[in-house]
């Protein structure tokens, strides 16, 4: 794809004229269409290219274009034609202008809905004028005559189109002098979804989504005229893995996340861009939180990898983060069970002089690529040192034809890049296995791995001189270690993965750890300068460019690189 | 003398003649297939030539021929804009959808001339390259529904249909589809979603035009039953023969389904423009005029969509003179000649040729109550301003009826028609506005009345008003 493109931008773009307000504008005779194939550039797109809004409901880039809502309609003007099919011209030469008129009542404008309307050379677009705002104000007055208005309990109150259309484009006052049609609030749609069809402005974003983007024709419309409802088909519900990018693109608050519904103003919520740490795919998303609590994850737009959508488990793994076995605490432990309590410093300390008595080979590390890149370079710094050996475990699932990919590991190939892992994730555990079983391997880090999972017991753990454990949540393995060293989870550390597909893409802090929990990275690099006497950046963004200028596949990508929507390397 | 002419109908209603295919062969049947298939290819200028199917497609065009589905788009141009380089197959439609309030013609030759249908659709496939044709009828007419299917399988007995018709190396099927039970299935978009399996919604054109993009995103024709009868006329007699019936522009023969309060309601093809509406209405050829000691109040003239005309009401209209001059006369609107362009220019339209008469004894208001009924319960519901203005214009008429009227609702009717017209994604915007603001604007004094009827006792706030205006 990307070669395509190039492709075609070494040709000349061509464009077509037209008039924007007033203003003469080029824009380009072709724009990409909901699936990227090049359409004639339609008014809509046009001016939003200049940088001129038309209000829609209907219209998403990423769907197919169904033009029922009409918020789009704008009155426009075409060059007048002559008999002899040439443009009537005007005294100084321009082209005479005929505005679009109602044949049967030239008084009244014949708008172009902006959404399908492809531009022509010389069309006069007018965004703003008289006719374009009546025939925008009457369309919101039809979508509210029978709207329930219950914006104070509504959980899109604050990103709802109707909302800021109705301040921006609305009439004060309604005429409706009738008694609304009343619909069912409280549609149980599917396990996630909620429908509140009083709400809804019928605008088949939901429909068309779920047809045309998942392949699944599960909603419809029910009834006719003012009665129209959103439906599923009788018996069967709505449950695909990706409902709930429903609730983000309806407009209106008539598909509500059950999971999210009532639980928080968004406008009181702070917003972090992250990753989803589900899949390889590594789906781009804004973090809701308030008050070091986290809301929701909403999907952040990216075309090079999710485009604006992610899946309902991806979407909804983030209550672990909040889970009343997480670790908090550094503790060292004796072989005889007394364990303490320490604060950072006096657990670093004493660690890496345990370490430091390691022989050369008789260490193994099982890291996790669900680490960062930052966390997985350090690793590999200590376990260069060591001449350890290291590996990952792997965590296959289902795939489905679309996001979701059969790794669930965030950063499988940013561990392999960084070479604490293999192509074959996994490969080495029998290797580590052994080594502790006949005795050659003393000293064992884990790192947010629970290493029972792979067949390491108690009695192996008995055979090991030292089990040094860092995780986020509690298990076995940490209740057994020398030392344990409370992780932060990707939402309350800054680091970068790599996906399945070789994009590096960097996330952001969304909340603070809780109690003594750390991000890895932080005392991993003060151990590296204790044990191997190296001198890590002491910044995520130098970490990372360090790292990309030792490891050839980064080619030497800077963390300002990365931006919001992250690099491609070769993997 | 205004008399009846009939062509298309000619021979339906003569006693002891039956649907059945040799009835309609022992009638001069299917010779105008023959005719049509045995058509040679033409040499033209510049020793290019015309295939047969071209020669039928200029006969049409010649022949003047205008839709007879509501529109009255010209059927030669319809055809033109069909992309046939597309390398996809191309359909054609019949639509027999008749839902049209006050329309009751297409049954007319559904049911007693069904064969008529079939061979003008078998000539006009083959004059646009089709193989695969449908007729869409309407799911009320399941007995008309099993007269087409038998004389399909007539048809095909006889070679008429299938594969290689008579020899002349053209394949065509032509299946038979009943509609749902909807009033927008006979919207052209509609009806090809309809016929895809899915629920009626017209499509938005631009970019779904019929002729590019129609049914399974193929070009498409889509033509009304009564049109594809002409087409079999118009090779029976030629073009240029077709076109000297009627009038210039408005050309051939038209049924016209006259209903309401007449004496002899009923279906009349007449020659278009021939005959004047107040022929159609009072002429004992025709309606044979009102019930006795009732004087005429309005006419519907193109089904229950076309804007209403006022007893008396006149219109200035360009009429040659006796020199052959235009010159613009004052016309009343019973003097209007009963075609397309006369009916458009007095600001409303033949549509499906229904013409529903009311007289001095109905109740306007009421009656417009009823039509609105009818469009809010059939607005498919996809577009804002058509799904939402046309039950509020329903409401708001339900409530003028019920004595709940309010001074302003003249106005307030047309506020919402106004929003509706020319905004919508198919011409049901139109069809459901145009009676209110027709209605209203010819009868505001009717609609004032309600409302002040009940208008409060100065002081006395209007209690229903106030409670759901306040919102
Ligand atoms: C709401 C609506 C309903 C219609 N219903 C019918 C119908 O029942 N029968 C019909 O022939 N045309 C109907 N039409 C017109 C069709 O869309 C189309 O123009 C016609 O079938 C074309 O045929 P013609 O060119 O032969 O007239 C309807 C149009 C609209 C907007
Ligand atoms: S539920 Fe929302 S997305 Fe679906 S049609 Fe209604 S308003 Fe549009
Ligand atoms: S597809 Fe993968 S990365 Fe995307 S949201 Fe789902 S689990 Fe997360
Ligand atoms: S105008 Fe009415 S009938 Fe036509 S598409 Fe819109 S809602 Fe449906
Ligand atoms: S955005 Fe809905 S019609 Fe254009």
């Amino acid at each position: 794809m990307a070669t395509e493109t190039t492709k075609a931008e070494s040709k000349p773009v061509e464009t077509v004229t037209v008039k924007v307000d007033g203003v003469t504008v080029e824009v380009p005779k072709t724009t990409p269409d909901w699936q990227g194939n090049p359409v004639p550039t339609t008014i809509l797109q046009a001016c939003k290219q200049v940088g001129k809004e038309i209000p829609h409901y209907c219209y998403h880039p990423k769907l197919p274009v169904s033009g029922n809502c009409r918020m789009c309609l704008v009155e426009i003007g075409m060059p007048a034609m002559g008999r002899d099919r040439k443009p009537i011209l005007n005294e100084d030469g321009t082209p005479k202008i005929q505005k679009g008129v109602l044949p049967y009542d030239p008084s009244l404008p014949r708008g172009a809905i902006a959404c399908a309307t492809p531009v022509a050379p010389n069309m006069e677009i007018h965004t703003h004028s008289d006719n374009t705002k009546m025939m925008r104000e009457a369309v919101l007055e039809s979508l509210l005559i029978n709207h329930p208005l219950d914006c104070p309990i509504c959980d899109q109150a604050g990103e709802c189109k109707l909302q800021e259309y109705s301040m921006e484009h609305g009439q004060a006052k309604s005429q409706f002098a009738e008694t609304k049609v009343a619909k069912p609030k409280q549609v149980d749609l599917g396990p996630r979804i909620m429908l509140d069809a009083e709400r809804c402005v019928l605008c088949t974003r939901c429909i068309r989504f779920s047809r045309d983007i998942v392949n699944d024709d599960a909603l419809g419309i029910v009834e006719r005229g003012s009665y129209n409802s959103i439906a599923t088909f009788p018996g069967s519900r709505f449950e695909n893995n990706y409902t709930l990018n429903t609730v983000d693109i309806c407009p209106v608050g008539a598909l509500t996340s059950k999971d999210f519904r009532f639980q928080m103003r968004v406008w009181f919520m702070k917003e972090a861009k992250s990753i989803c740490t589900s899949c390889s795919t590594g789906c781009n998303i804004v973090v809701g939180s308030r008050e070091n609590k986290v809301y929701r994850y909403e999907p952040r737009d990216n075309d090079a990898v999710n485009a604006c959508w992610m899946c309902d488990e991806g979407r909804l793994n983030y209550k672990w983060v909040n889970r009343e076995d997480r670790l908090t605490d550094c503790i060292i432990r004796e072989r005889d069970g007394n364990q303490r309590k320490v604060e950072w410093p006096t657990l670093i300390k004493e660690l890496s002089e345990r370490l430091a008595k390691a022989e050369p080979g008789s260490v193994a590390i099982i890291a996790s690529a669900r680490a960062s890149n930052e966390e997985l370079y350090l690793i590999k710094l200590l376990a260069d040192h060591f001449q350890a050996i290291t590996d990952c475990i792997p965590r296959q699932g289902e795939s489905d034809n679309f996001l979701v990919q059969a790794d669930k590991n965030p950063n499988s190939n940013g561990a392999r890049v960084l070479g604490v892992a293999f192509s074959e994730m996994g490969i080495q555990i029998a290797r580590i296995d052994e080594g502790i079983e006949s005795g050659k391997i003393k000293t064992l880090l884990s790192f947010g791995e629970n290493i029972t999972r792979v067949g390491i017991d108690d009695a192996m753990i008995g055979k090991l001189d030292l089990l040094v454990v860092s995780d986020i949540l509690g298990s076995h393995a940490a209740d057994k270690a020398d030392f344990v060293l409370p992780g932060a989870a990707h939402l309350e550390k800054r680091g970068s993965f790599v996906n399945g597909k070789g994009r590096v893409q960097k996330f952001q802090k969304a909340i603070e750890a809780p109690g003594n929990a750390r991000a890895d990275w932080e005392w991993l690099r003060e151990l590296v300068i204790k044990i191997t006497g190296k001198q890590p950046a002491d910044n995520l963004p130098g970490l990372f460019n360090e790292m990309s200028a030792s490891v050839s596949a980064f080619n030497g990508v800077q963390w300002k690189d990365l931006g919001d929507l992250g690099v491609d390397i070769n993997i | 003398m205004p008399e009846e002419f009939r062509l298309i109908l000619k021979k339906a209603d003569e006693p002891g003649y039956t649907p059945d295919i040799d009835c309609y062969m022992s009638h001069g049947g299917y010779e105008s297939l023959k005719k049509a298939l045995a058509i040679q290819p033409k040499e033209i200028e510049d020793g290019k030539t015309k295939t047969p199917q071209e020669q039928i497609r200029d006969e049409v065009m010649t022949s003047g021929l205008r839709g007879r589905g509501g529109a009255g788009f010209s059927c030669g141009l319809k055809w033109s804009f069909v992309d046939r380089r597309s390398g996809k197959p191309i359909y054609l439609i019949c639509n027999a959808d008749e839902s049209e309030p006050g329309t009751f013609k297409d049954r007319q030759i559904i049911h007693k001339d069904p064969h008529q249908l079939v061979e003008g659709m078998i000539i006009s496939a083959f004059a646009n390259d089709v193989n695969l044709a449908y007729i869409y009828i309407r799911g009320e007419f399941p007995n008309g529904a099993k007269l087409l299917n038998k004389a399909l399988n007539e048809a095909r007995e006889k070679g008429f249909l299938g594969k290689n018709i008579l020899g002349s190396g053209f394949d065509l099927e032509i299946h038979v589809h009943r509609g749902a039970g909807a009033y927008i299935c006979g919207e052209e978009t509609g009806l090809i979603e309809s016929l895809e399996g899915k629920r009626a919604y017209p499509r938005i054109k631009p970019p779904f035009f019929p002729a590019v993009l129609g049914l399974y995103m193929c070009p498409t024709i889509v033509n009304n039953v009564e049109t594809l009868c002409a087409v079999r006329h118009i090779i029976e007699m030629g073009g240029a023969e077709y076109a000297k019936l009627g009038t210039p522009r408005n050309t051939g023969t038209r049924i016209v389904s006259l209903s309401g309060q007449v004496k002899k309601p009923g279906y009349y093809e007449i020659e278009v423009g021939k005959v004047t509406l107040g022929e159609l209405i009072f002429h004992e050829n025709f309606g044979g005029g009102l019930r006795e000691g009732r004087s005429l109040k309005a006419v519907i003239p193109g089904g229950s969509s076309a804007k209403v005309l006022k007893a008396g009401e006149k219109f200035n209209m360009k009429r040659p003179n006796k020199d052959g001059e235009m010159e613009s006369v004052e016309v009343d609107m019973l003097d209007i000649p009963y075609d397309f362009d006369s009916l458009m220019a007095a600001g409303t339209m033949s549509g499906s040729s229904a013409i529903i008469v009311m007289d001095d004894s109905v109740d306007i208001v009421d009656v417009l109550a009823n039509v609105s009924a009818f469009y809010a319960h059939e607005s498919c519901g996809q577009c804002t301003p058509c799904r939402e203005g046309s039950l509020w214009m329903s409401k708001a008429l339900n409530r003028l009826t019920s004595g709940k009227g309010r001074k302003e609702d003249a106005e307030y009717l047309t506020h919402i028609a106004t929003n509706i017209q020319g905004r919508t994604i198919c011409a049901f915007g139109e069809a459901s506005s145009w009676p209110v603001l027709s209605f209203v604007k010819k009868f505001k004094d009717e609609f004032e009345a309600k409302g002040a009827a009940v208008q409060p006792a100065e002081g006395e706030p209007n209690k229903e008003g106030a409670a759901t205006a306040a919102k």
